[in-house]
């Protein structure tokens, strides 16, 4: 490929001018033109000394009422110009920061300076700028696109003022054996660069099309003005040509010292990021990570490349400002570069109980589950013990730690402690020796066995972090998942390894499981779990020293929420935070060395060898928690004697309705179990009793939590019976080490109330636990809106506290209906609805605006009706009278929505969509 | 007494001294109002209610209303003379009359909607009448097919549907235009209004029932708010007696109870004992068919009110309902009888010495 551009129409100069007025969102005061003296870099400056370059920049400083906390120096990108900061101007001068918005040279408003600028001159560029405006104080640079490697080089030539870090979809290296992005090669490809950037406006119309949504109109128009002609196009041409992407480029040497020199910033940084980004991919993202590892990150589902129009980035910008930069300011050392952020995440990353909790810690302390009356529950919690102490501690134990009932089709395989410790150690060597670092990502599709448990725990050992998304999440949503976490390694079954290669997930792979050498190969599978043990025991054979251990604050592992209120988000779990959960579940169980436990239910058998527990996975398709049946349950209790069963809600259900094929045998071996939890969505009392008849001896438990923390409380049937009826679900008392508070819903259904534990007051559940996920992933904002009250976590359910300190459950705060009589929370009304005869499952939904919304009940008929309708009047007659606020109208469905994980969680939101669609007129289609 | 919001009435003071107390009064004192419109339904409720607060009421229609207490002016609106002396001597009025339908030439609608109703606040004025409550309907704001959730939006005369909601917006937006602080006006919209003795709605339900010729368009899941009859009158009255704040803007009057359009039928059916509707049309076909028997009555006016039209189809199969809560919080005013009261309410009526069947 030819380095740089090709001598063309260059010598066009034009001056800089103003945007034409009436600009939607542009504030024609902000347009500024500024005379700048050329920076004369090596003595060759053509005009010599005295010539100047004329900018056009936007400049809210008239706009910012009070002190200047200090300015954000945006950069815009190719072929854009300073208009893409507009709402950031806007919300910047609230906030009190002055916003700098240039246009760089050649480009937008600013002068056609007939020559080519490089990275190297447009950094010098952008000082020469800056000398000239004579910025002082802190300066937070905002880069976006090609202006990311601009505004960072700026960034390092000025460590006296830079206070902090802003990018979006960007880079600052382009690796040359990594692929250049398609599109954008396609661009760059020989006679294809000229006309496609410069004589046609096509590379500027396809960056407008690929905006999610699409741009208005107007805001189109906006991004062409500056760019009508040919000759005020040149210069996107140029910065096209400007990609260094191979060693022999003029401004190859320049970035290679930029991406060397990011390394050393200390500064605050902020990663925003547009997923559907055809040319900056997830792995920029990555490169940036590596460059700048205590940035915040937040990625925006859905969002892509012109992601200051897809996103809210200037709400985003000024959150984190306020939380990053402000305590900042006033004493900021000499020199940023040396200065390292102390910690990664918003509010409390410990989690203590900060002053605001105090509120929530009732003076008899019913609320506090922590059993030594610890009031601050984590800063006295047991000490942390690593996730494998047990391993080790029983590498030469012979007895049984896991039993697989039927792996691949043949008998039940039982694997020792002894083999367990060694299978884990061989394998966390054998990642080592093959590459694998402490804080890469491994994703695990591998159902759960002997297979999943002796990889997890060697990626634990290792440091290595593991990405745990499963088949729950549905192809689509786990495929979002894996991408967003973004692992260096995936380890899967054949069929996971398909699905990667075809989603093109760019990681490792390593096959669990066996293959024919030309599938391997077609699959991309670098080597399989036999291989890699097999690696490991020749690295342990030259270096027997023990591999080095992560510690407690080290990142463990990503898990991902059922996304049944929006894409699956990831949570990650440092070491303490995994071996507190280990602690919780063992406690609030009975669990020890000496327990064996049947798990029906993914995340806790995970959990067995750190408590030091025998576990065994019955035969079913863990995939589907249907088809767990009565006598595979029997089978697996059997062949360990196992006093603990974990069954999701669904296999229970399926338990129940297969309960007639138990032989005596079954029966007998079922009498032996003393504890039998179901967990994962809202458990019925009904189905606790029904499976409670056929474990006579066992105490039926339900914990309550969500992937961010679990268990949160847990509640035994009799707990549920003594509770009697109430508003929602009664989930019981908090677990050990776990504190609930309450915030407040006010009229518009907001919880703004402060934590607090007044019973009997509806809002937001708030935990705060030393088992809490430590924060969403690459989800800052996210996580910052939970983490918004100093110590708790906010949970996005809503509920209340009896006077007992038991928590109820009322509902998701997203499915919160805001009627003209109030609040009105989902559970309590669907409650009392299924206690109806003829009626399944029923959801409570809200339709038309907030604010004015109606009740609608929407039920699930025995027998099941044929297809949607409205309900008869007979039930829509008894619905009414069941329930004791207004119900506009009685929907009956034949199946309602649920989550694809739990099979159990209604979508509700899903559903009052189709709701308000079915009563506004029109056939009724399914929901 | 219908209204259940507690405000009170005191006796009017004589001479100047009444006037004074009349501007400096928060509270309304009793006013001599007159109702326009009284020989239908909810003009009869209104002028009852607004007599039972005590306020002297004198009525004007075409025909008889015979509101025990109530003064009977009978004239036409498009009658000036007979506007004239219905409105001397008169403090406030509430007007309902308008002529009402779905089918016949605009050019009716205008003399008595527009023509009429421009007329009598030129008298009202001349009067000296200080409030002016205009009666008006949810249709003079909607350009689209359905209603969900939304506010009282502005009366739009070149987008509304149909001859009938096309001049009343023409005329509430004029009258709104005329409120000032001598003469204070204000546009009360009730919607779908029913109640003992409504000879529309309930009547040409039942009726259609009774030969099993109701049809429920797309199985009636529509979701539509409705008026009782004395809740609109109740209404009619806060309307009069609203506080300084509320005058100059529209409000929607509804139970505030939607319902599937399903759910409201059977309500009346039982009532009156008539079996409920049970089968269902498409409302695609409903409206096409709307669409021919209109063009055929067009051409043949002497026909009368055809059976369905295009706009009676949409009513009865898409959403009609509405933000309330401007008009509770201006008007000082909830609705006191539910569906449920209203349809027992209904049912005694229809079995005692009065009933029609």
């Amino acid at each position: 490929m030819t380095p740089g551009p090709t001598p063309g129409p260059h010598a066009v100069t034009l001056p800089a001018q103003l945007p034409p007025p009436g600009l939607p969102g542009l504030d024609p005061g902000w347009s500024r033109l500024v005379e700048v003296p050329r920076p004369d870099r090596d003595g060759t400056s053509p005009a010599g000394p005295g010539a100047v370059d004329t900018w056009h920049l936007l400049d809210n400083a008239a706009d910012v009422a009070g002190p200047v906390r200090g300015t954000l120096l945006c950069v815009h990108g190719n072929p854009t110009w300073s208009y893409l900061w507009r709402d950031l101007l806007r919300a910047g001068a609230a906030a009190g920061w002055r916003v700098v918005a240039v246009d760089q040279l050649g480009m937008g408003f600013s002068a056609r300076t007939g020559r080519v600028h490089r990275l190297a001159d447009r950094i010098a560029d952008l000082g020469a700028l800056t000398d000239t405006l004579g910025l002082t104080g802190a300066v937070v640079t905002v880069g976006h696109d090609w202006g990311g490697p601009v505004s960072l080089g700026w960034a390092v030539a000025h460590p006296e003022l830079l206070a902090g870090v802003v990018l979006t979809n960007t880079a600052v290296y382009q690796p040359l054996d990594a692929r250049t992005p398609a599109p954008l090669r396609l661009a760059m490809a020989p006679g294809v660069l000229g006309a496609s950037t410069v004589t046609t406006p096509a590379f500027l119309e396809t960056t407008l099309a690929i905006a999610h949504p699409p741009l208005a109109r107007d805001v189109r128009e906006a991004f062409r003005a500056p760019y009508r002609s040919a000759e005020r196009r040149v210069a996107v041409g140029d910065f096209v040509a400007d990609i260094p992407v191979d060693a022999a480029h003029p401004s190859r040497p320049a970035l290679e010292d930029l991406a060397a020199s990011v390394r050393r910033l200390r500064v605050p940084t902020l990663l925003l990021w547009g997923p559907r980004d055809p040319v900056f991919v997830e792995r920029f993202l990555a490169d940036l990570l590596d460059r700048l590892p205590h940035a915040d990150v937040h990625r925006f589902e859905g969002a892509g490349h012109l992601l200051p129009e897809d996103a809210d980035v200037a709400s985003a910008v000024v959150a984190w400002l306020n939380d990053r930069l402000d305590e900042r300011l006033d004493d900021r050392p000499a020199g940023p570069l040396d200065e390292r952020p102390d910690d990664r995440s918003t509010g409390d990353p410990a989690g203590r109980a900060a002053d605001g909790a105090a509120v929530g810690e009732p003076r008899d302390g019913t609320r506090d589950g922590t059993r030594d009356g610890d009031r601050d529950g984590h800063q006295a919690a047991p000490a942390y013990r690593p996730l494998w102490r047990v391993l080790e501690e029983r590498a030469g134990d012979g007895g049984v730690a896991l039993v697989e009932m039927a792996p691949a089709g043949r008998g039940p395989r039982s694997i020792s402690w002894s083999l367990l410790a060694r299978r884990v150690d061989e394998l966390a060597r054998g990642l080592h020796a093959s590459g694998v670092r402490p804080g890469d990502r491994v994703s695990l599709l591998v159902p759960p066995g002997a297979d999943l448990t002796a990889t997890m725990y060697a990626c634990l050992r290792l440091g290595a972090v593991v990405v745990v998304a499963d088949a729950g999440l549905g192809l689509p949503g786990l495929s979002r998942a894996v991408r967003g976490a973004r692992p260096d390694v995936v380890v899967g079954i054949p069929r996971a390894l398909a699905a990667a290669r075809a989603l093109g997930w760019s990681s490792r792979r390593v096959l669990a499981g066996h293959l024919p050498p030309a599938a391997r190969a077609a699959l991309g599978v670098e080597c399989d779990l036999v291989e890699l043990a097999a690696r490991g025991r020749a690295a342990r054979a030259t270096d027997p020293d023990p591999l080095p251990t992560p510690g407690p604050d080290d990142d463990a592992a990503i898990l991902f929420t059922s996304g049944s209120t929006g894409p699956a988000k990831g949570v990650a779990y440092t070491h303490a935070r995994m071996s507190a959960m280990a602690r919780a579940v063992g406690a609030a169980y009975d669990l020890g060395p000496r327990s064996g436990l049947v798990a029906a239910f993914a995340p806790f058998a995970l959990l067995g060898p750190a408590i030091g527990a025998t576990c065994v996975s019955p035969d079913m398709d863990v995939t589907s928690p249907r088809t767990l049946t009565a006598t595979a349950l029997a089978d697996a209790v059997a062949a360990i004697d196992a006093g603990v069963v974990f069954a999701s809600p669904a296999a229970l259900t399926s338990v129940v309705a297969d309960a007639g094929s138990l032989d005596d045998t079954g029966r007998a071996a079922l009498t032996g179990v003393r504890v039998f939890l179901s967990a994962g969505a809202p458990v019925p009392p009904e189905l606790l009793e029904a499976a409670g008849r056929l474990m006579p001896n066992a105490e039926p438990h339900t914990p309550y939590g969500m992937t961010e923390v679990l268990p949160v409380t847990d509640i035994s049937l009799a707990g549920i019976r003594a509770a009697g009826e109430g508003e929602g679900v009664c989930v019981g008392l908090p677990v050990a080490g776990a504190r609930l508070a309450i915030s407040a819903l006010d009229d518009d259904g907001a919880a703004t109330g402060p934590p607090a534990g007044t019973p009997g007051v509806t809002g937001e559940v708030l935990v705060s636990a030393p088992h809490v996920m430590e924060r969403y992933d690459r989800l800052w904002l996210t996580h910052r809106a939970a983490r918004r009250d100093a110590g708790w976590h906010r949970t996005g359910d809503v509920g209340h506290l009896d006077a007992e300190g038991r928590l109820w459950v009322e509902g998701r705060l997203a499915h919160v209906l805001t009627t003209p009589a109030g609040v009105l929370t989902p559970v309590g009304v669907e409650r009392r609805v299924e206690r109806l005869e003829g009626v399944g499952r029923a959801a409570a939904v809200g339709v038309g605006p907030r604010g004015v919304q109606q009740l609608v009940v929407v039920v699930e008929t025995v027998p099941a009706a044929r297809r949607p309708a409205l309900a008869d009047l007979e039930l829509t007659e008894r619905v009414r009278a069941a329930v004791d606020v207004p119900v506009a109208a009685v929907l009956v469905v034949d199946v309602l929505p649920t989550d694809v994980r739990h099979n159990s969680k209604v979508e509700r939101t899903r559903l009052a969509r189709w709701a308000e669609r079915a009563l506004t007129g029109g056939r009724i289609g399914r929901p | 007494m219908t209204s259940g919001s507690g405000r009170h009435v005191r006796a009017a003071p004589a001479g100047a001294a009444a006037d004074a107390a009349l501007e400096a009064a928060t509270d309304v004192t009793a006013e001599r109002v007159l109702v326009t419109g009284a020989s239908g339904m909810l003009g009869r409720a209104t002028a009852a209610a607004v007599a039972a607060r005590g306020h002297g009421t004198r009525s004007f229609q075409r025909g008889p209303a015979g509101v025990p207490g109530v003064e009977d002016v009978r004239g036409s609106l498009t009658d000036a003379g007979a506007v004239e002396r219905a409105v001397a001597g008169r403090t406030a009025v509430v007007h309902l009359a308008a002529k009402v339908g779905v089918t016949g030439p605009e050019s009716e609608y205008r003399a008595v909607n527009v023509d009429g109703t421009r007329a009598l606040l030129a008298a009202a004025r001349a009067a000296g009448v200080r409030r002016f409550v205009m009666v008006s309907s949810p249709s003079v704001a909607h350009v689209g097919t359905s209603i969900v959730g939304d506010g009282a939006g502005p009366a739009d005369p070149e987008r509304a549907r149909g001859p009938y909601a096309r001049t009343k917006a023409a005329a509430e937006l004029f009258a709104l235009a005329e409120d000032s602080p001598e003469m204070r006006v204000l546009a009360v919209r009730p919607h779908l209004v029913w109640g003992p003795g409504d000879r529309q709605l309930v009547e040409g339900v039942l009726s259609r029932a009774r030969r099993g010729r109701l049809p429920l368009l797309d199985g009636g899941a529509a979701l539509v708010d409705s008026t009782y009859v004395d809740n609109a009158a109740d209404a009619m009255v806060a309307a009069l007696e609203a506080p300084p704040d509320a005058w100059g803007d529209a409000y929607v009057v509804t139970n505030g109870e939607p319902r599937p359009v399903r759910d409201l039928l059977a309500g009346m059916c039982r009532a009156a004992g008539v079996p409920v509707p049970t089968w269902s049309v498409p409302a695609a076909v409903a409206r096409g068919a709307g669409g021919v028997i209109e063009a055929l009555w067009a051409a043949r006016p002497a026909w009368g009110e055809p059976p369905m039209t295009r706009f009676v189809a949409e009513q009865l199969s898409t959403a009609h309902w509405f933000d309330q809560r401007r008009t509770h919080e201006a008007l000082r005013w909830t609705p006191a009888v539910t569906l449920d009261e209203g349809f027992a309410r209904l049912a005694a009526h229809l079995r005692g010495p009065g009933a029609e069947d």
